[in-house]
């Protein structure tokens, strides 16, 4: 009895301070959170009544919220793609073998040591709309080179505006998933190609039945890591376009909520933030428990 | 070399785990000495530009009036007031309460007030006799329920009309003379698009459009019609709104095409460069043309939105009391400051705005605020929505997303069944 104490009383007695500050800082909030989503608290007026989930089916209803979604899946989709297609093609290319492999990997990670704030700020000018005389950013240097017809509206278009917010996320995130990739690529053994290409295996072969399997655990964590930053995309959009209708997400559709004193609204946006967030995570975490179980 | 690799994958992994962090506020929370009885605490959003050059005068005045008394500046800087008001809420809802904090006068108070966190203050109008020498409608629309419950400190127009003058005597349409309603502007925006200028009507994001729209309403449905808007007695579905929603809809066919992404500056750049003949902005744009060297009546010019001559559509900045301010007396001090002859004229020289008081010498002012002093003293006071005048913070929140929306999709039935549902929500 007193050997178990020994045992697990030290370990249990240095992670207690996380534990508590955890449990009251992460957890408490969210239970206070949802607690406060299921009242009648619309304004700086504390709450009366409990209203239960009143609240949620208003907002799932509401023509706002759904476009907010929308716009969500919009940029979330292109942002997954994008990185992950590039991301993969880029690691690659350096896999194969490029002289000053040093130089090239440390450009495409550098944009992610940007802030979102700070490139929104850059992207804000380069997205700009206008066109013809007036036009700046990507525009201008369209129109300058002579490729006129590629400007465009950028985030204005009314349903693939957000495709274009995504290209800053792209261009900062792909260098990551670059790395994660690369990093993907050495770990499988030089001898497991070779055996592969002793065997009379095609490129295309090769890299279907040897490569790919290896990848698929580093591309389902790149996955899971971008999606959960999509999600929660808040600071880019403020920087490029401010909290606006057109590029509204249920991000910033919550701060709109919290700045107006629809404290119960905000919290009820926040709630479904986190359940969506949990779909994408909990399965994961799930899965990488099992998978560090069964390799004991 | 897989070591290596790995390390880097580390590094990254920590890298995004850092710019996670990095989000947080940075805002600073000063707590006041509640110990010092001869100090004043004041929140306000007024942290860089004229605004702050406005309250280092006030500041000056007030040392004058009260030598006794401490100013401790409590400002939270940046994003047009929206921090501040994220820290006050918290502030208010500790029961730590500012001795006084800056609020838009107006309807935008109408939140505090039903929280009862603000103290009724027509004891101190009286005592001040501030009701003689502030208009009386900007009295009617500063009273809720019989009581007021601000001190304005400076006064802005946002039915102002910016012309460039040269653009408009290209296209042979001259600038000095006001169209007399929408239709005959819409005329002249057409006219000047026909000459070959692109966007005749500059415009900007969100809260410029809502502010245009109002202006619109404000046109068609006349003061009383608009005023009526926010007490129930005009129905946001009456054709007086349908018109406007109509008219608001063919201006935005002259606007710029990138109006949705540039604030009011940026939109007000496109006007002095020459690039659009008209801009509906508030009175705070005078400082951006007198910073670009142009005068005032040859270079450009100014009128009312056609429509609107003869209103003046207000917002102010004002003071409160809160309940529970730490040092009471020395609040009351600093509202006597603030709508004094003197606080007003010293902030508002610097600000660029124009006193409440109609007991000012307009002579000491620059060319365009003479005119607006004496408008405002003359014309029906009625309360601006972009600017949190006329409707509570939520109404007008929404009322901003479905403009936002009409900008994207052109809907005007849509837009209208949008500000009806705003209304009824608002108004229960």
């Amino acid at each position: 009895m007193r050997k178990g104490v020994r045992n697990w009383g030290p370990p249990l007695l240095l992670i207690s301070p996380t534990i508590i500050i955890l449990g009251i800082f992460v957890y408490g909030l969210i239970a206070v959170n949802i607690q406060v989503s299921m009242t009648n608290r619309h304004s700086l007026v504390p709450a009366t009544e409990f209203v239960g989930i009143d609240n949620y089916i208003q907002l799932l209803t509401e023509d706002r919220f759904l476009h907010s979604l929308m716009n969500l899946a919009v940029f979330t989709v292109v942002f997954i793609a994008g990185t992950m297609v590039f991301g993969f093609i880029w690691a690659w290319m350096l896999d194969k073998g490029v002289g000053a492999e040093g130089i090239f990997r440390s450009v495409y990670l550098f944009p992610m040591a940007i802030s979102f704030v700070a490139s929104g700020v850059v992207w804000r000018w380069l997205l700009n709309s206008a066109e013809g005389d007036r036009a700046s950013g990507l525009n201008r240097i369209f129109e300058s080179l002579g490729l006129g017809f590629l400007q465009n509206s950028w985030w204005n278009e009314p349903i693939w505006g957000m495709a274009a917010i995504a290209m800053p996320a792209i261009w900062q995130l792909s260098g990551y998933i670059m790395a994660l990739f690369l990093a993907g690529f050495r770990g499988i053994p030089e001898e497991l190609r070779e055996a592969a290409r002793m065997d009379g295996a095609s490129e295309w072969k090769l890299y279907r039945h040897v490569i790919f399997p290896q990848l698929s655990p580093v591309a389902l964590s790149a996955l899971i890591i971008v999606s959960h930053m999509s999600l929660k995309v808040f600071d880019l959009i403020m920087a490029i376009t401010k909290s606006i209708y057109q590029t509204e997400v249920p991000a910033t559709y919550m701060w709109v909520t919290l700045t107006s004193n629809d404290y119960a609204k905000s919290a009820a946006i926040a709630t479904v933030l986190l359940i969506l967030a949990s779909v994408l995570i909990v399965p994961y975490l799930i899965h990488t428990a099992r998978a560090e179980k069964s390799n004991r | 070399m897989r070591k290596r690799m790995s390390l880097l994958v580390g590094a990254v992994a920590v890298s995004v785990a850092l710019a996670g962090c990095a989000g947080g506020n940075a805002g600073s929370e000063s707590t006041s000495d509640s110990g010092d009885e001869n100090q004043v605490e004041v929140f306000t959003w007024w942290a860089s530009g004229s605004e702050k050059v406005g309250l280092d005068a006030l500041v000056e005045v007030f040392a004058e009036q009260y030598p006794d008394i401490e100013f401790v500046n409590a400002a939270v800087a940046g994003g047009a007031g929206s921090n501040a008001k994220a820290a006050l809420a918290s502030r208010l809802e500790a029961d730590n309460p500012p001795d006084t904090f800056q609020a838009h006068a107006g309807a935008e108070l109408s939140d505090y007030i039903a929280a009862d966190q603000l103290q009724d203050l027509s004891a101190f109008y009286d005592e001040n006799g501030l009701t003689d020498v502030f208009p009386e409608s900007l009295i009617e629309r500063l009273t809720v329920d019989g009581k007021i419950y601000s001190v304005p400190s400076n006064i802005h127009r946002a039915n102002v009309t910016w012309v460039n003058s040269s653009v408009l005597d290209k296209a042979g349409i001259d600038p000095t003379k006001a169209p007399a309603d929408m239709d005959a502007w819409i005329a002249d925006l057409q006219k000047l698009k026909d000459s070959g200028v692109e966007s005749p009507l500059a415009l900007g994001t969100e809260w410029t459009q809502m502010q245009l729209l109002e202006t619109v309403l404000l046109s068609d449905l006349g003061a009383e019609g608009y005023s009526g808007l926010w007490d129930g007695t005009t129905k946001w579905d009456s054709d007086g709104v349908k018109t406007a929603v109509d008219h608001y809809s063919q201006l935005l066919g002259f606007v710029n095409s990138d109006y949705t992404g540039l604030d009011w500056d940026a939109a007000t750049q496109i006007l002095i460069d020459g690039n659009a003949g008209y801009n509906v902005m508030g009175d705070w744009a005078e400082a951006a043309f007198v910073q670009a060297g142009l005068t005032y009546d040859t270079d450009y010019t100014t009128w009312p939105v056609p429509g609107t001559e003869g209103v003046f559509d207000f917002l102010a900045d004002s003071f409160t009391l809160p309940v529970g301010a730490p040092h009471e007396a020395a609040a009351k001090d600093w509202l006597t400051t603030i709508s004094s002859a003197e606080g007003q004229k010293a902030f508002n020289l610097a600000k660029g705005s124009i006193p409440a008081r109609t007991d000012t010498d307009a002579s000491e002012y620059p060319a365009y605020q003479q005119t607006a002093i004496s408008s405002f003293a003359n014309d029906t006071v009625v309360s601006s929505l972009a600017h949190g005048a006329a409707a509570p913070i939520a109404w007008s929140a929404d009322i901003s997303s479905a403009v936002g929306k009409f900008g994207s999709d052109k809907d005007s039935d849509s837009l209208i069944k949008a500000l009806v549902a705003a209304s009824d929500k608002a108004q229960g």
